[in-house]
């Protein structure tokens, strides 16, 4: 390909920061088990450590709120049935999970499984039309019966289209009654603030290669208090509710990405933001009957989401014709044997099959530039058009 | 050109991809999701369908080096060849819906939308050959390998939808194209040919159609009558279980009097009458078509040979074409003929075209 790559899928995964790829290049060479009690298993544990003690300091967390997993959907995952687990062994009538109806699969499918298979009375509630929370219909669901509600998770940005979600009042609600509250804030870390301690939820997800750190690891940021049941027993390594032989480097580096993400994040959201408000603008100029999806630009929506509706067109048609191109974005649907199916987020928004089938995920992070922006404005219009030309067949 | 390699998974569309990069085209790989509802895991003799046969073709698209993307035709696979399959089962025919999709899917919905995209011909893992006639026209000829040609299924296609078509391994056995795929580090090399209906899971015909069919007509019981005695020799639980020409699973309660075997003659849906009788009784020495496709010129009158199913035999013919009608006398007699089932005109290797066959006449009834 002679093209120069413009990458526009950040949300998908980002291109690893300098100082992540230094610190896992680091211990990459190294030896040592951080369970074991030589010289070298002290020298790994003290890295984990270390690196616990660094995420915990930049994102308002406890030391030992940080139980390192293998990533997003495991974290999820053990916050999900772990702490629906405990929470209904400590009492029996907690059956219930309230959630939304635009959390992640790694969210929704553990939610499924734990309504087919274990029991649980899962609520995905509503959200409005811009892709946020209806909190009347959450504070409703819990008073019908809050003892019954066993816990609430809540993302804190929504990854299609990069509403943020309000973790504020869905923490005080479930606060009058205990409830414990997880969010995955995947898409949120190194974007928008996000404070542990300080947004008052009890678990919250992170994972590495969002923010500039590797694949396969990541965090279940939980409070120390809260019981949570293990899902992978072994040894024990963390905490005692997820085992595993600990990696390294992968958590160094981890360390690192997350410092410097949650340190440069004001300037990078501002400089991102413009950027996405750039693209949207000068899209939209082209293609004038293109509408953004979610929250409008500002602070109730991730900086580098531009999720974009065009009219006429199939996502898929848009996708391939952009990558044709040397443009790499997404349809941001779910696709279960590399069959499309409508995004679930854009149809619990409200929009129908077709709406929801025409649309693109472009998301920026710290590697766009203005240029990645001119060449997107440039082949969109002739896209679209032929995209158009093959719907209407 | 830009080509679009439709990839099923398989051998076969693997090589034509790869072959279609070598031959100098710019080429896209597409699987085309046809099912509502995929199955992780191959099962039985089917060649799509499955996630695991998406994959198959992804892994063939990296090795080839070429883009790859799954197309979701589900729906329109569902309306156009799943129901119709249905329908034609319904009216007491026997479909092809392999003949179908080619038709209406792979070059027409899939080519239809390639073209609006920007690329100018779909290619796919097809037995067949394409040569420019002498009248510019592009001309469908067999497969060298005749054991594979896949001709009959494509004698629908016309020649707008030839010009934008590439069938690659016309020129080649089956075993040459496996020690190709073998050759090029194509997993799929040894993955077993297909055989079955695929969205018929298990292979099993009948209980899917008994499935899908719900109370519709076919799925009524009725008699079977013998058609050399007027008797009813047995019953059945629906006419879609039968195919003109059978002979096994008719269980019969009374043995024929002439003590012959007997074989499916006709099949009525709605009263549910499955008539049987002896095999002289099989031979058709006329087929009347309808629905014809031409591949190039509309003829009036073709001296050739016509194949009546799918690996069937080659019958030499007269066919008379007139308006939607095509009138075929086979000079050597047929057996086994179904309504609904192509008949697909040849003039040599090349194809004419084809027509649905809508009835028979049988050797010795009156013309």
């Amino acid at each position: 390909m002679t093209q120069p790559l413009v990458y526009l899928d950040h949300a998908a995964t980002t291109p690893m920061l300098p100082a992540a790829v230094e610190a896992m290049t680091r211990q990459l060479t190294g030896v040592g088990n951080a369970s074991s009690l030589h010289a070298s298993g002290r020298g790994a544990r003290r890295v984990v450590e270390e690196s616990r003690e660094t995420i915990a300091g930049v994102i308002g967390a406890r030391p030992g709120d940080v139980v390192f997993t293998s990533g997003g959907t495991e974290s999820d995952n053990l916050a999900l049935k772990g702490i629906f687990w405990a929470r209904r062994a400590e009492d029996p009538r907690r059956t219930r999970i309230l959630s939304t109806a635009i959390e992640h699969h790694a969210v929704l499918d553990p939610l499924h499984w734990l309504a087919e298979s274990d029991g649980a009375e899962v609520e995905l509630l509503p959200v409005s039309t811009q892709g946020v929370l209806d909190v009347g219909s959450l504070r409703d669901a819990v008073s019908r019966d809050p003892g019954s509600v066993a816990l609430i998770s809540v993302m804190w940005a929504n990854n299609e289209v990069g509403s943020l979600q309000p973790v504020d009042e869905v923490v005080a609600i479930a606060a009058e009654h205990g409830i414990p509250v997880h969010t995955d804030a995947v898409q949120a870390l190194g974007q928008v603030p996000v404070d542990f301690a300080a947004s008052g939820v009890d678990a919250l997800t992170f994972t590495g290669h969002k923010v500039g750190g590797p694949y396969g690891v990541g965090a279940l940021v939980v409070r120390r208090d809260l019981s949570v049941s293990a899902l992978v027993h072994g040894g024990g390594q963390e905490r005692d509710i997820r085992s595993g032989t600990l990696d390294v480097p992968a958590i160094a580096s981890l360390a690192a990405a997350v410092e410097e993400s949650v340190k440069h994040q004001h300037e990078h959201a501002a400089r991102v933001a413009a950027l996405r408000d750039d693209l949207v603008r000068r899209v939209i100029e082209v293609v004038p009957d293109a509408h953004l999806h979610g929250a409008p630009a500002g602070p109730q929506r991730l900086p580098g989401n531009a999720h974009l509706g065009f009219p006429g067109c199939e996502g898929d048609s848009l996708l391939m014709l952009l990558d044709a191109r040397g443009i790499e974005c997404s349809t941001g649907s779910a696709c279960s044997a590399g069959v499309p199916q409508p995004s679930h987020v854009l149809l619990a928004m409200g929009c129908d099959a077709d709406q929801a089938r025409h649309s693109l995920r472009f998301s920026l992070g710290h590697t766009t530039t203005p240029a990645d922006i001119d060449a997107l404005v440039e082949a969109i219009g002739p896209v679209v058009e032929r995209a158009r030309a093959a719907k209407a067949r | 050109m830009k080509v679009v390699a439709a990839m099923s998974g398989g051998v076969d569309s693997a090589v034509a991809a790869a072959r279609a990069v070598e031959a100098g085209h710019e080429v896209t790989g597409v699987h085309l999701a046809l099912s509502r509802n995929p199955a992780s895991y191959r099962s039985g003799a089917r060649g799509c369908c499955t996630i695991e046969d998406s994959n198959d073709a992804r892994r063939a698209a990296d090795v080839i080096g070429i883009p790859f993307y799954v197309w979701d035709l589900s729906d329109r696979f569902h309306e156009d060849v799943v129901e119709d399959f249905m329908d034609e089962y319904a009216a007491g025919r026997t479909p092809n819906p392999c003949l179908r999709c080619n038709e209406k899917i792979k070059f027409a919905a899939v080519l239809d939308r390639a073209l609006a995209l920007g690329f100018d011909a779909v290619a796919t893992g097809h037995y067949a050959q394409l040569r420019t006639g002498s009248d510019g026209l592009i001309e469908m000829h067999r497969a060298t390998d005749h054991a594979k040609d896949q001709s009959y299924v494509l004698g629908v296609l016309d020649q707008d939808q030839l010009r934008h078509s590439l069938f690659p391994l016309g020129d080649t056995d089956k075993p040459a194209v496996r020690r190709e795929a073998e050759a090029r580090g194509l997993l799929v090399a040894d993955k077993p040919d297909s055989h079955d209906i695929c969205f018929v899971a298990d292979g099993d015909n009948a209980g899917w159609l008994r499935e899908k069919l719900g109370d519709r007509a076919p799925n009524h019981g009725g008699d079977i009558v013998d058609a050399t005695t007027g008797e009813t020799v047995g019953s059945h639980s629906g006419t879609y279980g039968f195919t003109i020409g059978q002979r096994r699973g008719l269980r019969l309660g009374v043995p024929a009097a002439d003590g012959k075997p007997r074989f499916v003659l006709d099949i009525e849906p709605v009263s549910g009458t499955v008539t049987v009788g002896p095999r002289e009784r099989l031979a058709v020495d006329h087929v009347a078509g309808v629905r014809p496709r031409w591949c190039g010129t509309v003829p009036a009158r073709v001296e050739g040979t016509v194949q009546l199913r799918a690996h069937g035999a080659e019958h030499r013919a007269v066919v008379v074409v007139s308006g939607d009608r095509v009138e075929i006398d086979l000079l050597d007699p047929a057996e086994g003929i179904a309504p609904g089932q192509a008949a697909v005109i040849y003039d040599g290797t090349r194809v004419v075209g084809s027509a649905t066959i809508e009835s028979t006449r049988r050797v010795g009834s009156p013309a």
